[in-house]
């Protein structure tokens, strides 16, 4: 290859500038400035030889055999050839046929794409594009259509959420860390109210974890709809778009109903649920809960015997369990790869060791697994939800600890005590005794942790989301290498990142 | 919009004070003489007040600019732009419930070149803002921006050093309370906006951000510019006036 060692030379004032145009351009991401900068280098290079092939094979002697029959089907005819050539044109067909079978394109294809030498081109996609699912922002190689690396660069959504978290009282942080992943905001508040009762030592009453458990698994459901419909609006199936956004409304009028918001419900309190469910409400879930296995089983009827949608998932993305295991990924995707790893199995937290439900897995960890656990998902939870409906206990829904929740409206009419209780709640909060605590669960991506420390003051000294979103986007560039781009599309979306829960 | 519809604007006073030859609903004889002289302008025998009254009855008659804002405010492209939580009831607008496509807004584009309105749904963070600019940038005019939620109106609850509101980088035309609003807010929002082009296209932020002549104009029509120019320097004067 000393010829392109040659031409290597010759675009060198080329390599540079593009590579300080580059560095102009993107001067927030300065972690990745050399090696962007190499790769540029790397590409400018490699472009040169194919920017000089249409001389190259014929120096080359690639195509010497093809380049008689060309010559003798397109050379310099004169007035009796032609008129040979009128008079038998079904032979010369033949022969000219016969000749363009030999010709033998296989040395020119190399030169494109398959020389020892790739041609690598960086693309970038995003924070603004459509697929990402957010404001995530990919920078890929690309070798043709193929991807031979992918670096995600977060940071696009960056709230400040955890250090706003330190600066208001306990119960005053729930609304901020629901706000992460804005999907997930009944998971958000229960690891967040879980760490903070654990460092209290409070107990929950019954009936407030079985209604939060309730809610906990309509938000999964919704989660996941989102999740199925915004995937497959990705593939093109558009109109599975607007069945999960009806189901979707469903849902989130339920909340509604139990809490006067849509989103970001601030339903779960520290010691309970902020109120019981109201007249009406139980029909309606059932209602809901009635329906919602026809609705899985149109959409499996639309979807799961799809040409189009099996072909773009299955054997797509495909990582196995050890890979991610050592990435540190959890939830679908991981149960996807046959683990059947579930912090409310392995870990049982508000009660879920009263229900009886399965984990789905999957056996080979593509993307097409990765959307039948996801739909299996939604199918136990529907179970779990029925079984904590009809189980339904009896009782408070917040715990009755004073300098915890805030005592009920008819007590600060009679009592003054319950008056400076509401009072120094309202005003300082509550004090949590020193201490650290983790508390994991389930969430719709993984495992949804919160690590919360306190000083003993009123407000928490720490607060940080361990989000399931930030942890298996590590695995993506394992699982994206080696795909085609589309494909790649296809495998982010069934990764299901949320960059409000990444960038926090 | 203001069209004036000649025959309505008779008719308005009152049924009594109607003309003649006003229609009435089940009027069998007017309809009969409507037609008769549809015929007759077809043969090309309508003279006299019979032309002036089928001109009146079927001409609807307008300006160019107000047939054009019409047109402009009931074909909103979105982008397809998503912040945060917001771009989660974002998409819930193109749904089966709130249905956008009612009101000539459900074509969203991928593109911020073929788009006419962009709406920040969710949190701007400090690394974002510039991105966000530059989007509204590449938007060809006339361009409209709706800054939904409480975070890039006003940073919302976070309020803390990684958020920008959306007025501090780009003009906003709307702004849509709530965290994250309802999809039926987000839907009077448009409908605001829409208002806003259709009655008056300068009463949108060039108006509040005093931005007369930043309008994309041919490089030719200097007098335009400067009329323009005269124009922000006459409301600059009137409101020294006022304040004075």
């Amino acid at each position: 290859m000393s010829s392109d060692d040659d031409k290597r030379d010759g675009p060198v004032p080329e390599d540079g500038s593009a590579a300080s145009a580059d560095r102009e351009h993107d001067s927030d991401a300065s972690t990745t400035e050399r090696e962007r900068g190499a790769r540029v280098a790397d590409e400018t290079s490699a472009t040169t030889p194919s920017a000089s092939t249409p001389g190259q094979p014929d120096e080359g002697g690639g195509r010497s055999t093809s380049a008689d029959p060309e010559g003798a089907s397109t050379g310099a005819p004169t007035a009796t050839a032609l008129k040979e050539r009128e008079e038998d044109w079904e032979t010369i067909a033949k022969r000219y046929r016969a000749d363009e079978a030999t010709i033998d394109f296989s040395s020119q294809l190399g030169a494109v794409a398959t020389q020892d030498e790739t041609e690598l081109l960086t693309i970038n996609m995003g924070p603004h594009h459509p697929a990402t699912h957010g404001v995530l922002r990919l920078l890929t190689t690309l070798e043709g259509e193929v991807i031979r690396d992918v670096k995600p660069i977060i940071g696009y959504l960056h709230t400040g959420i955890e250090k706003t978290a330190e600066d208001k009282a306990y119960w005053k942080a729930i609304p901020v860390v629901e706000r992460m992943d804005y999907l997930a905001y009944y998971f958000n508040a229960m690891a967040y109210c879980g760490a903070v009762e654990d460092l209290l030592g409070v107990e929950v009453p019954k009936r407030a974890q079985y209604l939060r458990v309730i809610h906990l698994e309509l938000n999964r459901i919704m989660s996941h709809l989102v999740w199925l419909g915004t995937t497959m609006l990705d593939l093109g199936a558009i109109s599975i778009l607007w069945y999960a956004f009806r189901e979707r409304e469903t849902v989130l009028d339920l909340f509604e109903y139990s809490s006067g918001q849509r989103m970001h419900t601030r339903y779960f309190q520290i010691g309970g649920v902020a109120d019981d469910i109201p007249a009406g409400w139980a029909d309606k879930l059932q209602r809901f809960l009635d329906e919602m296995p026809t609705r899985l089983d149109q959409y499996e009827a639309m979807l799961s015997k799809n040409e189009i949608i099996l072909q773009r998932l299955k054997d797509v993305g495909v990582l196995d369990a050890e890979s991610l295991q050592a990435w540190g990924v959890s939830g679908p995707l991981l149960r996807a790869a046959g683990v059947p790893w579930d912090l409310r199995k392995a870990q049982p937290y508000s009660s879920y060791d009263d229900f009886d439900f399965k984990i789905p897995v999957g056996t080979v960890g593509d993307n097409y697994d990765r959307y039948a656990v996801r739909i299996a998902e939604m199918r136990e939870s529907v179970k779990i939800i029925q079984q904590a409906l009809d189980g339904l206990p009896e009782g408070p829904v917040i715990t009755g600890d004073r300098k915890v929740a805030l005592p009920p409206r008819h007590e600060l009419a009679t009592s003054m005590e319950a008056l400076i209780h509401h009072f120094k709640l309202v005003t300082e909060g509550m004090r949590v005794p020193e201490g650290e605590s983790y508390y994991p669960i389930e969430g719709p991506r993984g495992e949804l942790g919160c690590f919360v420390r306190s000083d003993g003051s009123s407000k928490p000294a720490r607060v940080h989301m361990r989000d399931p979103s930030f942890v298996n986007l590590q695995a993506f560039g394992d699982m994206a290498r080696g795909e085609y781009i589309a494909d790649m599309i296809a495998t982010l979306a069934c990764l299901d990142p949320l960059l409000g829960g990444i960038d926090r | 919009m203001e069209v004036i519809r000649h025959g309505k604007a008779e008719a308005g006073i009152g049924p009594a004070a109607a003309s003649p030859h006003a229609l009435q609903p089940g009027d069998k004889d007017a309809f009969r003489a409507r037609q008769l002289r549809a015929r007759d302008l077809l043969r090309g025998e309508l003279e006299g007040d019979d032309l002036e009254q089928h001109v009146r009855d079927s001409i609807v008659t307008t300006t160019l600019d107000k047939a054009a804002h019409w047109a402009q405010g009931n074909s909103i492209f979105p982008l397809t732009f998503g912040l945060a939580c917001c771009s989660i009831e974002m998409i819930s607008l193109v749904g089966s419930r709130m249905d956008l496509s009612r009101f000539g807004s459900e074509a969203m584009r991928a593109t911020p070149r073929q788009a006419d309105m962009i709406i920040l749904a969710g949190r701007v963070s400090m690394k974002m803002a510039p991105v966000v600019r530059r989007i509204y940038d590449q938007m060809l005019e006339p361009k409209y921006a709706i800054a939904m939620g409480a975070c890039s109106s006003s940073m919302g609850v976070f309020n803390n050093y990684a958020i920008v509101p959306a007025d501090k980088f780009m003009p906003v035309d709307v702004h849509i309370p709530g965290c994250p609003p309802r999809p039926e807010a987000v839907v009077y929002g448009i409908l605001k906006l829409r208002k806003m082009i259709q009655d008056d296209p300068t009463m949108a932020w060039r108006d509040r951000y005093r931005a007369h002549g930043t309008e994309e104009t041919k490089p030719w029509s200097l007098t335009e510019l400067e009329d323009r120019a005269g124009k922000a320097a006459e409301l600059e004067s009137r409101e020294q006036d006022a304040r004075a």
